[in-house]
């Protein structure tokens, strides 16, 4: 089993860190929720049911994608999103769910027009492959125009006067690139030192850290999106950025107790297998040697999967942070699952 | 109920172990969505290979630190490394984990002059671009990717190497990087920015359109002045080897579609990441890539698959109502089996639905599953297991 050998261990002392982490945090005033996660581990899962629990409270809520895979579409079954903020939900409680996915050119040229009033400067621009450049090559500008867009749409105020949204969901890059995309100013100050830009990353970076914004982990249960999640938390720790919550996702059910478990892991399953078979019988189930060894052989091996899961949640409660679990979804997020999920993150006070 | 079985019966079989045992086969490119399991998928091969006589080269982009470790990768020095107790038959495996900076590095040293090159890497804006460039990883591997065959022709130090692709947003990106950067700069963009350094500042100017003057204007009110003379800079002395990364650019792309070339897209059996592969596999069409096939990773398997998810949930409902009260231990234990076992099978058959699916949308590629293990993989042995599932046994 990996103990995290080139990394100091936490425990008590990371608990405490962990409170001063959220000194003053409140999930009832976070308003831009950043949900990251390893590859496969259902971060757009997790932000949409997030997005979901919010609208319920009767919150009108923007779940923002910005890497155009149209996850948000195909979780909540609608047509697939552009640019434009659109609902997908109304709320009995009178919340709504918008959504979007955040297009870099088009976010550019809404920059462009807002700060500089050259929108029309866009097809010249544009013309000359300087759009191309600043939305796929320059360095970091691409991010600065996602999260802008974000930064946007979090601070609009409505028609009358009030913010135009309760709460912004984003379904971010995976842990890999997260602190990166949301610490653009790093890069971009650096880059840009003065002008239009080099300020823009800079308020941008000031929203990231404030306590209104919390980054939240998906994980599962498993060695490598565990490591990752510890990494990640340890790199937004040090760039600043505000943790929210690990959210331990597909959990399977142990359906056996803790001594039957532990019986078939160690492959003591002589009585057990006899008493089994007995009990099919007594249910009209063929209880042939197969069908009894291949239950029992599934038992040893999901015997050790939970073990191994267990040895992971022992790693992330060493973190301290409020840890929410999501139950796997046998059906996927089809079948109203995210409904499910959403509940559960509302009942585990994650919002 | 289907009996068990390796693939829906609509796609044929995939051996890996043919596709290995290739001798005309010399670079394997695995690509998939991220998280599916491409590292592993990639070294399985890797080792499967060198233990039946091949001299192979795993380029891993961003292994697991574990995984990494067992390859003997300790350490990010972009080079390729012999793997301690791998190979056979004459055989013998490398590692190595790209280093995306230092490969750009390599490759300015190579095509600049000492001078110029030592230039190009001070400046502040190639700083930047190397090791934060939207697509520098996906070039930078497939730089890697032609350097690694060059040198494998060169010294017959190996005859196949394996590639892993980067993490990247969509799963095309690698295919793609090459081109925007050969087309950023053969494009008009690099001249706007080169032409006034190259005439010499503000006289240059004049030559220009109005149309010029006003995107210079505009980029410089966007960047500041001093990050658009950094560009400058960086691009004036970048010129000269302009033509040497066109050509690599191309170099690549052409490696990716020879004959030589199989791709093996990677995926699990959920909705999206199969949809990836779908899209990867409709691209490499496009492309005309060579496609050997679809591994589908952590498939769930059912020791007793004779007993339906349906049949084993009703047994289980009539032993609790038949025990109800008086449940003795056994009883609930009989009870948590069936449960349990109707759980992986309904999972079984709904990951079967969505392979079948993929299959309906792409007849004729080849499949191959890899059933889910209850432990991570990190060790040789592991990898032995993967390699034996996806070489047919």
């Amino acid at each position: 089993m990996p103990a995290p050998v080139d990394r100091p261990v936490r425990g008590a002392a990371a608990a405490r860190a962990g409170s001063e982490d959220r000194a003053g945090h409140d999930p009832s005033k976070v308003r831009l929720h950043v949900v990251t996660g390893k590859g496969g581990t259902g971060k757009t899962t997790v932000s949409a049911a997030l997005a979901l629990g919010l609208s319920r409270q009767g919150k009108r809520v923007l779940l923002v994608e910005v890497e155009g895979r149209q996850g948000i579409s195909q979780t909540f079954d609608v047509p697939p999103l552009g640019h434009t903020e659109t609902r997908i939900v109304h709320d009995r409680s009178g919340g709504e769910l918008w959504a979007i996915s955040v297009d870099a050119k088009q976010s550019l040229g809404e920059y462009l027009q807002k700060f500089y009033k050259v929108g029309r400067a866009m097809g010249l621009l544009d013309k000359f492959g300087a759009v191309d450049f600043a939305t796929t090559i320059a360095p970091g500008l691409r991010d600065v125009l996602l999260i802008g867009k974000v930064y946007e749409a979090a601070g609009r105020r409505g028609r009358g006067g009030g913010l135009a949204y309760d709460a912004v969901v984003l379904d971010a890059p995976p842990t890999g690139r997260v602190v990166r995309f949301l610490n653009v100013n790093a890069e971009v100050a650096d880059v840009a030192r003065v002008g239009p830009i080099h300020s823009q990353a800079e308020s941008i970076t000031r929203m990231v850290r404030s306590h209104t914004t919390a980054v939240h982990v998906v994980t599962l249960l498993e060695e490598m999106p565990v490591q990752e999640t510890v990494d990640a938390l340890a790199e937004l720790r040090a760039a600043d950025l505000p943790l929210g919550a690990i959210v331990v996702n597909q959990l399977r059910d142990p359906l056996l107790s803790d001594r039957d478990l532990a019986a078939v892991r160690a492959g003591r399953t002589g009585s057990l297998a006899e008493r089994v078979t007995a009990d099919l019988s007594s249910v009209r189930v063929r209880a042939t040697a197969t069908v009894v060894g291949g239950l029992l052989a599934d038992a040893a091996e999901h015997a050790d999967r939970l073990a191994l899961e267990r040895e992971q949640d022992a790693i992330l409660a060493q973190e301290g942070r409020l840890t929410v679990r999501l139950p796997l979804l046998p059906e996927g997020t089809e079948g109203g699952g995210i409904s499910v999920l959403a509940d559960a993150v509302a009942e585990q006070g994650m919002i | 109920m289907p009996a068990r079985r390796t693939a829906p019966a609509t796609a044929p079989g995939l051996d890996l172990g043919d596709l290995l045992a290739d001798q005309q086969v010399r670079i394997v490119v695995c690509c998939g969505a991220g998280g599916v399991g491409k590292t592993t998928t990639a070294a399985a091969l890797g080792l499967w290979a060198a233990e039946h006589g091949r001299k192979v080269v795993v380029l891993t982009i961003d292994p697991a630190r574990r995984l990494a470790q067992s390859l003997g990768l300790t350490e990010l020095d972009n080079t390729p490394r012999p793997v301690a107790g791998a190979g056979a038959e004459g055989g013998s495996l490398d590692a190595m984990m790209l280093d995306m900076k230092r490969t750009f590095d390599e490759v300015v040293e190579q095509h600049a002059a000492p001078d110029k090159a030592a230039q190009i890497l001070a400046n502040p804006f190639y700083q930047a671009v190397s090791s934060s460039f939207a697509g520098t990883q996906e070039y930078m591997a497939m730089e890697k990717l032609g350097q690694l065959r060059a040198e494998a022709d060169r010294t017959g130090r190996w005859d196949l190497v394996v590639v892993d692709t980067p993490p990247s947003r969509s799963a095309l990106d690698f295919l793609d990087a090459p081109k925007r950067l050969g087309s950023f700069l053969d494009g008009r963009f690099i001249r706007l920015l080169t032409a006034p350094a190259k005439a010499g500042g503000r006289a240059g100017l004049k030559v220009f359109s109005v149309g010029v003057q006003v995107a210079t204007s505009t980029m410089s009110r966007l960047l500041g002045g001093q990050l658009l003379q950094d560009v400058q800079t960086f691009v004036a002395a970048l010129d000269t080897m302009f033509g040497g990364f066109r050509e690599r650019a191309d170099q690549t792309y052409a490696l990716l579609k020879a004959a030589e070339t199989a791709f093996v897209v990677v995926a699990t059996p959920e909705r999206d990441a199969l949809r990836e592969a779908s899209y990867f596999a409709g691209r490499l069409d496009e492309e005309g890539m060579p496609l050997a096939g679809l591994v589908v990773n952590r498939v769930q398997r059912v020791a007793a698959p004779s007993l339906s998810a349906s049949r084993a949930l009703a047994a289980a409902e009539q032993l609790a109502d038949s025990d109800a009260g008086t449940t003795t231990s056994t009883t609930a234990t009989t009870e948590g089996l069936l449960r349990l076992h109707a759980t992986l099978a309904e999972t079984a058959d709904r990951q079967q639905r969505q392979v079948a699916r993929f299959t309906a949308g792409h007849p004729g590629i080849p499949l191959v599953e890899v059933p889910a293990a209850a432990q991570d993989i990190h060790d040789l042995e592991g990898l032995r297991e993967v390699a034996t599932a996806l070489t047919g046994g």
